[in-house]
């Protein structure tokens, strides 16, 4: 996983509630087996018309916000599915940082896993933001992962909250599952009293 | 101190808690199908690991499978690469898995309950959402993203923080023509589709404890609809009638000791909740949706929502696109809106007691001219049972189409798709933009609702057919 340190971007401002993983990335697109590829389908509906061609006023098809890497998006932003192919949709066109009122659980924790920074911040900061947003190239916004702010184009610095063991996984790029991987005796451990315990709990028998 | 349901799971699962409080997380069974697992297998076998219990784990193929004849395989060439995709990852990694041609085969949510894969008390995964489905046998069951299902995979372990725990309790006789649908459908439109983010749902009440087995399994299905990570219901003898005899569950003197287990289970007296939300059953009605997500419900008897009503100008501009996008007038009545199609199943309603349901309706009645009605059971068991109870000849005397088990019309990714335009009434779980092909309608209901547009060519209130 690439780390996530620092980051200086556009931001692009789409403030709709409720954008679920389906708008993200629709079913038809989740036939891959790679993680990659995804961007070009990113908000497929929202970003294409019907013959293919681009909407000229979704934000993303804007000269100003085409290399967009932070999405300043509305409330419970991706729920629905747990399909990961929605943050790797997103980190294949760029974006590498999303904030937002609220997000939905799954699609929160999945960010944290792909290198993608999800900040939670409260509807009138991030109103804010989207203002700061509509300068385009004009104005980007900074992001510093380990002092936890945001900077703002105008130099004025906004707090964020971040969970302790993803930013360290975030700044370091670790993956969960080389730490968890040094937990074996633990688990070792615990199934083997588990199989004492409940030594009714069958395997799973399709043979 | 009195603890929930989910806190005795939760605690009987934790191998170790963290500093920061993250928990590593013991998982009994890990569900497996074709979409959010080739890049898992990919990662797994990069880093030179191995599946750490195979024996925990079922694989199966659901969403890509075609529902016609299966003797053609799959001609869609990315959806055949994907199941054989999984095929290859299966018998590299020594994976239990059930074939496309099996009579076993069906939804993932439909066949862990149904083999005896998933039981009471355990934590089930899958990469898929609607694992919440398994909590109706009183376990903890959540859908995880695809890195989550590689470290599965590789430690049989999550790092998770607890949620927050969330009562909804329903008291009361179910109405006549309510169903569990109507349950799930009215909590969703009073809690909104955000209502439960960072909480675990434990459903109660006396409406929850009188419902079946299929019952309890619809309602938590829907929890993520509302933005739950999982639906709880507390395991009792409806559970234990239901697991007992299931291929892989416990038999004889090992089950009666697992029940004595899973008997400890349910929320002591005076356990905490973070919040309370009450239904009173008797005030439910046969529900449908008229938006684009799952909140946006209303009775049969209601009507679509005017947004020159709403204050608020970003609920109001969300209200117009939803009136639009579903091609409604603002005010307008929801019984007799004509509808094109209708879907029966997915793994919200596709086992046998929601045939049963819409098979009740439909005996004796034509599916109404122009409409295209299909039944798609959940499971080629549940196919199986149908048709010896004769239901396959009721949906087809009365001129639904009679499908191979599979996720078919919920969403497109597989040769059962709405065409742009189309109206359906589906008995599925989501009516995103798009969700059962791109530009098509959907209008959320129970299987007897389905059936009884299916019959009249519109949105229905079923009461008025029984
Ligand atoms: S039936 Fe629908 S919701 Fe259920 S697993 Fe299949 S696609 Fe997902």
């Amino acid at each position: 996983m690439q780390p996530f340190t620092t980051l200086t971007g556009i931001a692009a401002s789409l403030p709709e509630q409720n954008i679920d993983t389906d708008k993200i990335i629709p079913a038809r697109f989740l036939k891959t087996i790679k993680r990659t590829g995804l961007g070009k389908n990113l908000f497929d509906t929202l970003r294409y018309d019907e013959s293919g061609a681009e909407r000229p006023d979704f934000v993303l098809n804007q000269p100003a916000f085409r290399h967009a890497e932070i999405l300043l998006a509305g409330e419970n932003f991706g729920c629905g599915s747990s399909r990961e192919h929605a943050p790797w949709a997103l980190l294949d066109f760029g974006i590498r940082c999303i904030i937002a009122p609220s997000f939905a659980d799954i699609f929160h924790g999945n960010c944290f896993k792909n290198g993608i920074l999800p900040i939670v911040l409260p509807a009138d900061i991030c109103a804010a933001l989207q203002d700061d947003a509509t300068l385009g190239g004009n104005a980007r916004l900074s992001i510093d992962l380990s002092r936890q702010v945001i900077i703002r184009p105008n130099g004025e610095e906004i707090a964020f909250e971040v969970d302790e063991f993803r930013k360290h996984c975030l700044l370091n790029g670790l993956d969960d599952i080389g730490q968890t991987m040094q937990l074996i005796p633990a688990i070792d451990h615990y199934e083997a009293r588990l199989a004492a315990s409940h030594d009714w709990m069958p395997g799973v028998m399709v043979g | 101190m009195p603890r929930t349901l989910f806190d005795k799971i939760w605690d009987a699962h934790v191998v170790e808690v963290m500093e920061d409080g993250t928990a590593v997380l013991y998982i009994d069974r890990h569900l497996v199908h074709e979409v959010t697992s080739p890049q898992a297998f990919e990662g797994l076998a990069l880093a030179g690991r191995r599946v750490r219990r195979p024996d925990a784990t079922l694989a199966v193929a659901d969403h890509n499978v075609p529902t016609e004849d299966r003797a053609h395989g799959i001609a869609e060439p990315e959806s055949a690469l994907q199941v054989a995709t999984l095929v290859a990852n299966v018998e590299a990694f020594g994976v239990p898995y059930i074939p496309v041609t099996d009579r076993r085969q069906g939804i993932v949510h439909i066949i862990g309950p149904e083999l005896g894969v998933s039981l009471p008390g355990m934590t089930i995964v899958c990469g898929d959402s609607h694992t919440s489905t398994h909590g109706a046998l009183g376990s903890l069951a959540f859908g995880i993203g695809t890195s989550e299902v590689e470290h599965v995979l590789a430690t049989q372990t999550l790092l998770q923080k607890p949620a927050k725990n969330m009562l909804v309790r329903v008291e009361g006789a179910l109405p006549a023509g309510c169903t569990a649908k109507d349950i799930i459908l009215a909590i969703i439109g009073q809690i909104g589709t955000a209502g439960g983010t960072g909480h675990v749902i434990e459903y109660a009440g006396s409406t929850i404890r009188a419902l079946d087995m299929a019952g309890r399994m619809t309602v938590c299905n829907m929890s993520i609809e509302a933005g739950a990570r999982a639906g709880l219901i507390a395991p009792d003898d409806v559970t234990f009638d239901y697991v007992r005899g299931r291929p892989s569950a416990p038999q004889g003197e090992a089950l009666e000791r697992a029940i004595e287990y899973w008997r400890t289970l349910p929320s002591d007296p005076g356990a905490h909740y973070d919040s309370l939300v009450e239904i009173d059953a008797a005030s439910l009605v046969p529900m449908v949706s008229w938006g684009t997500n799952p909140e946006a419900v209303v009775p049969i008897t209601g009507c679509a929502p005017d947004p020159a009503a709403e204050r608020d100008p970003a609920r109001r501009a969300l209200l117009e696109r939803m009136i639009s996008y579903m091609d409604l007038t603002p005010g307008q009545k929801m019984a007799g809106t004509k509808i094109d199609v209708v879907f029966i199943g997915s793994c919200t309603n596709g086992r046998i007691e929601d045939l049963r349901a819409a098979a009740s309706v439909a005996r004796g009645r034509k599916v109404a001219p122009g409409v295209r009605a299909l039944v798609v059971p959940g499971s080629g068991l549940v196919k199986a049972q149908a048709e010896s109870e004769g239901l396959d000849r009721v949906f087809l005397d009365a001129g639904f189409e009679w499908r191979e088990a599979g996720c078919s019309m919920c969403l497109g990714m597989n040769p059962d798709k709405l065409t742009p335009g189309q109206r359906c009434a589906s008995t599925s779980n989501r009516n995103f933009e798009g969700r059962q092909g791109p530009a098509g309608r959907t209008h959320l209901l129970s299987p007897s609702m389905a059936a009884a547009a299916a019959v009249t060519g519109a949105l229905v209130d079923v009461r008025e057919l029984v």
